[in-house]
């Protein structure tokens, strides 16, 4: 063997005529884009002042067209056309991604900025009972209360039931009644909010004739709920390989204790999430509170009797009262709906990691 | 323990399509039956209609008869899930559980069937299988890193050790040595010449060479025709088959001058 590569290396090193092509093309140096995107900002920050634009995103979609124009002018010119349709699409998707974050970022921003103001650990641990609206003072505590509770049942009702049902249509369901199933849980998806909260209203407060209650908007919460949680569920259960459900079979283990000890355990991590980010989607739901949980200024830790208040039902009527005092109190209650869905997010990563099938690292 | 396998008058469906028609065959136990034939011929199919895996595939339905020791598989009240307890299964790919350990993963048939059985009882019975597997020395200081950190030849292993853990009395192997290299390939070879003395052993191979070491009779099934259910051709014994079969299709198929 070594004989053969001995006699190789001189051949190859002896100069051998060069091919009339290349494989090394001239490229952009690394820094390029960097450089091109700080150009782009300069320029467009000079067009808008110059222009006297006032809106400064006309500024940065200025900018924006500048530097993915450039970037494909320079490329054909340096790199040739191949490479310059690389580059396009990559500053093509940079600069979408920079328009989707900007949003984002400034919301976060703003919410921090003013929320900070008023959000302290007094209004962490008081309510609005006995406070003027007008006034500073009070707090968040019954509506973080009603937040959890609401959320808490509505999750307690909605998860085992968006399990079961995805574990239904993926494990066992077949011909009619799964297409049925399906179809339901898509429309029920596109099901607005204030229409689930109607629903309710209609039956469970109009005609069974039940007081509002935190209970009833927990209800409402997971209508809206369920399809989320059957949609994320049934894609993470697709994932898992029929070869393990053989595997587990083929064992003589019976299809129920398959899907409870293997299906269900490798898909876990994606299950939690998908249920966290269920939660986060109807943690932010106004309509059927107002509807149903009828809003309250002071602290009921009874979910099941009387009105309660909640995170974003207390944002709308702090906002609407339209005075100094109660923007800060909305801004910081936003702040802290924010942070709520926040940890949410982070525990779900932290579940999804935590329960990855450990795979060759 | 072995047992021994009486196949008469088999077909199986997909949904309307016939993949295999009328097959009757014995396996005798304490023996290694090897089936060969073209891609596509339903030797897959035909295993997994020995221990009732064929009808886990949407559409899957059998007819006719397996008899295991006088009891028919497919009889009215047979229950599918203690003919899998009776008759174990290795598969092409290895598909060791990922969310378990090396551990868990043997331990995995009396564990998931909620067979109370005490540590040191299920101990023993992991290395006993892990021995059996010929996996013992390399993994006895990792039981409890996952499953499928190991190579592809030793997850294969582990999947034997798996399918052996729960003491079938009949082993039927899919190809299980597709995606090995020569040398683990030879283990398990080894390992089936091992597990011959106690179980009734069934591999499909595409490798002439592999039947004739490790199988005391071999099967041939091939294809009428292209849409045409697959048919065993015959079955004998591998020396016979090998040096005079008494069929000409057969012949063919071995030295190669197929299709
Ligand atoms: N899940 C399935 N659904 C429908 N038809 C199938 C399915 N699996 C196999 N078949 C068909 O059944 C026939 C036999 O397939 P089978 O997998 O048993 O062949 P095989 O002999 O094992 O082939 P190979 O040697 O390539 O593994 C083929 O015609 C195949 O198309
Ligand atoms: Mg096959």
């Amino acid at each position: 063997m070594s004989g053969v590569t001995m006699d190789r290396t001189p051949v190859a090193g002896s100069g051998a005529p060069q091919p009339s092509y290349s494989l090394r093309q001239p490229r952009l140096p690394r820094w390029t884009p960097a450089a091109l995107a700080a150009a782009a900002v300069a320029a467009g920050t000079g067009i808008g002042l110059g222009a006297g634009l006032s809106s400064h995103m006309q500024w940065g979609l200025i900018a924006a067209l500048l530097y993915v124009a450039a970037m494909y002018v320079l490329a054909t010119r340096v790199e040739g056309r191949r490479q310059a349709k690389d580059r396009l699409a990559t500053s093509l998707v940079w600069v979408c991604f920079v328009l989707a974050v900007v949003p984002l970022v400034s919301l976060v921003w703003e919410t921090i900025s003013r929320g900070v103001k008023v959000l302290d650990v007094d209004f962490l641990t008081h309510s609005m009972g006995g406070v003027l609206t007008i006034r500073p003072g009070g707090g968040v505590y019954h509506a973080i209360i009603g937040t959890l509770e609401q959320v808490g049942i509505a999750t307690a009702i909605a998860a085992p039931l968006g399990l079961l049902t995805a574990i239904y249509l993926v494990e066992y369901g077949r011909g009619r009644l799964a297409k049925a199933v399906t179809f339901f849980v898509d429309v029920m998806t596109g099901i607005p909010s204030i229409v689930a909260g109607l629903f309710i209203l209609s039956f469970w407060i109009i005609m069974l004739d039940n007081g509002y209650s935190g209970f009833a908007g927990s209800m409402a919460l997971a209508i809206l709920m369920v399809p989320v949680v059957v949609r994320s569920t049934e894609e993470m259960l697709k994932l898992v390989p029929n070869e393990l459900r053989e595997a587990s079979l083929a064992l003589g283990v019976p299809k129920w204790r398959t899907i409870l000890k293997v299906v269900l355990p490798t898909a876990i991590g994606g299950i939690a999430t998908g249920v966290m980010l269920a939660v986060a989607r109807i943690a932010g739901e106004t309509a059927p509170i107002v509807l149903l949980v009828f809003g309250s200024q002071v602290i009921n830790n009874n979910p099941f009797d009387g009105a309660q208040s909640s995170l974003p039902y207390y944002i709308y009527e702090q906002w609407a009262a339209g005075n100094e005092a109660s923007y800060d109190r909305a801004w910081a209650a936003a702040l802290v709906l924010i942070a709520f869905v926040m940890i949410l997010n982070l525990v779900a990563r932290g579940i999804a990691r935590w329960k990855a099938p450990q795979s060759s690292r | 323990m072995a047992k021994r396998i009486d196949v008469s008058g088999l077909s199986a469906f997909y949904g309307a399509h016939k993949a295999i028609d009328d097959i009757s065959m014995t396996v005798e136990p304490r023996s290694v039956t090897a089936f060969i034939g073209p891609s596509g011929c339903g030797k897959s199919t035909f295993l997994r209609t020995l221990n009732r895996m064929h009808e886990v595939t949407p559409g899957g339905r059998v007819e006719g008869k397996v008899l295991l020791d006088d009891e028919n598989l497919y009889g009215p009240g047979v229950d599918p899930v203690s003919v899998r307890r009776t008759v174990g299964m290795v598969f092409q790919r290895p598909n060791p559980f990922p969310t378990m350990s090396i551990y868990e993963n043997v331990a995995a048939g009396l564990r998931l069937n909620g067979t109370r059985v005490r540590k040191s009882e299920l101990d023993a019975v992991v290395e006993k299988s892990l021995q059996g597997a010929n996996l013992w020395k390399e993994v006895k200081d990792r039981l409890d890193k996952p499953g499928a950190g190991l190579s592809g030849g030793q997850q294969q292993r582990l999947c034997i050790a798996r399918a052996i853990a729960v003491e079938p009395q009949v082993l039927l192997m899919d190809e299980p040595c597709s995606a090995l290299d020569p040398i683990s390939t030879l283990a398990i070879e080894d390992l089936i010449g091992e597990l011959k003395e106690r179980f009734t052993i069934v591999i499909v191979t595409h490798n002439m060479q592999q039947a004739a070491r490790v199988s005391d009779r071999t099967a041939f099934f091939n294809l009428a025709g292209v849409g045409q259910p697959g048919r065993l051709v015959e079955i004998d014994e591998t020396a016979r088959i090998f040096s005079n079969p008494s069929v000409q299709a057969t012949e063919d198929y071995i030295s190669g001058r197929f299709g």
